[in-house]
């Protein structure tokens, strides 16, 4: 199999890149690692005129701190997640969500910013920035602007980035006081999308949650923000029944399809027992002060 | 258009289309038919090479986006003919049945063991599994890489011994 024919530029700089979507967005898909955009163009899924390979840009990798934030560069492989040291002890959500994304190899390739930009609904790093309430930030010609991920993920494939944009860079708000995450996933076998994977996360302030997040993958046409689930844990101690509470509501909110991989009901109840393993692990990373 | 790149240590320099995927341009422009095409949706890793040391599917890769990269695939393991440790291990262990999947089993075998010089039998199933392989199972891929990585100990502290250890004597 081979993509159907397409111009192919490699700018030298951000600003070229830019000025390249600038003029031709509407026509361009822009390329990181190509994990995802690669299979699609040979399946002939994707026809684009034109591909911007953004994937040898120099400063739009790594990952350092600032301001409050956790800030990674879009262009940041998927393995130098799963690898860094500094985030398994800062926020170890991080490379335990990497080390759950396709295999190996894939993840020498594949980068944090182009995974999020395909928002495929069975993506795992969605639900890892809903649940982390990142900022997504957006370059174009005209400047730049940050969008919230609960606001990025519009639907399928979709978001709300412009085709004149580039994501360039992730930004984590950075917990004050004690925080923890985990993420689990159900897959049938390594490189296997998820069956149900949830990604969770809290804050603790005084023995309460003082902020939840709960991101859900592969049980919606989008990476799925469960919503309701944070608001019951907000405010409260994360006793048991409050954590069953969260898990019952977040299970509601889940919206599976039947297939290969399990029933509606299979799946919901998945996602009611991962938000409780979950909440249950980042409570107790939280405590321990990760 | 020109795309520039470096395999097993040559240069090459080739005018292609930039849908031509890695994987083709090194079977049909450089003839290396080592590396395999299997499953052609990143899926397999039997068309794994190492991309600047790291092993990557080159049939989910665009040749030029290799530009200016050091390609390595299974032709450039053996030096001066004699088998590297890692295929010495392979022969050694009966690493393979059909040997469609071990060019990308041995170029993994390889990375791993350059990073990690003594990796447990979880890391070496973890190291793998983005490859597949049908009739061995992986027992013996695993053995093998294990071989790979007691020969190359042996070789870094006796330098005299490693020919034979490599040449699987």
């Amino acid at each position: 199999m081979f993509p159907a024919a397409f111009d192919y530029r490699a700018p030298a700089s951000l600003a070229d890149a830019l000025d390249i979507l600038s003029d031709r967005g509407d026509e361009a898909k822009v390329m990181a690692g190509g994990q995802s955009l690669i299979p699609l163009l040979k399946l002939r899924f994707s026809q684009p005129a034109l591909v911007v390979d953004i994937g040898r840009l120099p400063d739009l990798g790594g990952v350092r701190r600032d301001d409050g934030h956790l800030r990674i560069g879009a262009l940041t492989r998927h393995v130098d997640i799963e690898r860094s040291d500094e985030l398994r002890s800062m926020l170890p959500i991080l490379p335990e969500a990497a080390h759950w994304i396709a295999d190996p190899l894939v993840r020498n390739r594949g980068t944090l910013g182009g995974s999020i930009c395909h928002a495929d609904p069975s993506g795992d790093w969605g639900s890892v920035m809903l649940a982390l309430d990142a900022e997504l930030v957006a370059q174009s010609k005209k400047g730049d602007r940050t969008i919230r991920a609960a606001d990025f993920f519009e639907g399928p494939f979709t978001t709300a980035l412009r085709p004149d944009e580039i994501l360039t860079e992730i930004r984590i708000p950075l917990a004050k006081g004690h925080a923890g995450g985990a993420y689990n996933k159900l897959e049938r076998k390594v490189g296997d999308f998820a069956t149900v994977a949830v990604a969770t996360y809290v804050e603790l302030n005084g023995g309460k949650v003082a902020k939840a997040g709960i991101g859900m993958t592969s049980v919606g046409d989008k990476n799925l923000k469960a919503a309701a689930a944070e608001k019951a844990l907000v405010g409260r101690e994360a006793t048991d029944e409050v954590i069953a509470e969260a898990a019952r509501q977040a299970a509601a909110a889940a919206e599976p399809k039947a297939d290969i991989r399990g029933s509606v009901e299979y799946k919901k109840d998945v996602v009611r027992v991962f938000v409780q393993r979950g909440l249950k692990a980042a409570v107790a990373r939280a405590k321990e002060g990760r | 258009m020109q795309v520039n790149l470096k395999v097993n240590g040559t240069e090459h320099s080739d005018d292609v289309e930039p849908r031509v995927l890695l994987v083709d341009f090194l079977r049909s422009n450089l003839r290396l038919t080592g590396t395999h095409i299997g499953c052609d949706t990143s899926s397999c890793g039997a068309c794994t090479v190492l991309l600047n040391g790291e092993p990557v599917k080159s049939c989910t890769m665009l040749a030029v986006q290799a530009e200016g990269a050091n390609i390595t695939t299974v032709e450039g393991l053996a030096a001066g003919g004699a088998m590297a440790p890692i295929q010495a291990g392979f022969h050694e262990e009966h690493g393979l049945q059909c040997g469609f999947c071990t060019p990308g089993m041995m170029l993994v075998g390889e990375a791993l063991l350059e990073r990690n010089p003594s990796p447990s039998e979880e890391e070496i199933r973890w190291a793998i599994s983005g490859n597949i392989c049908r009739c061995t199972g992986y027992m013996n891929i695993v053995k093998a890489i294990q071989h790979a990585a007691a020969a190359k100990q042996a070789a870094a502290k006796a330098p005299s011994h490693a020919a034979a250890v490599a040449g699987g004597q």
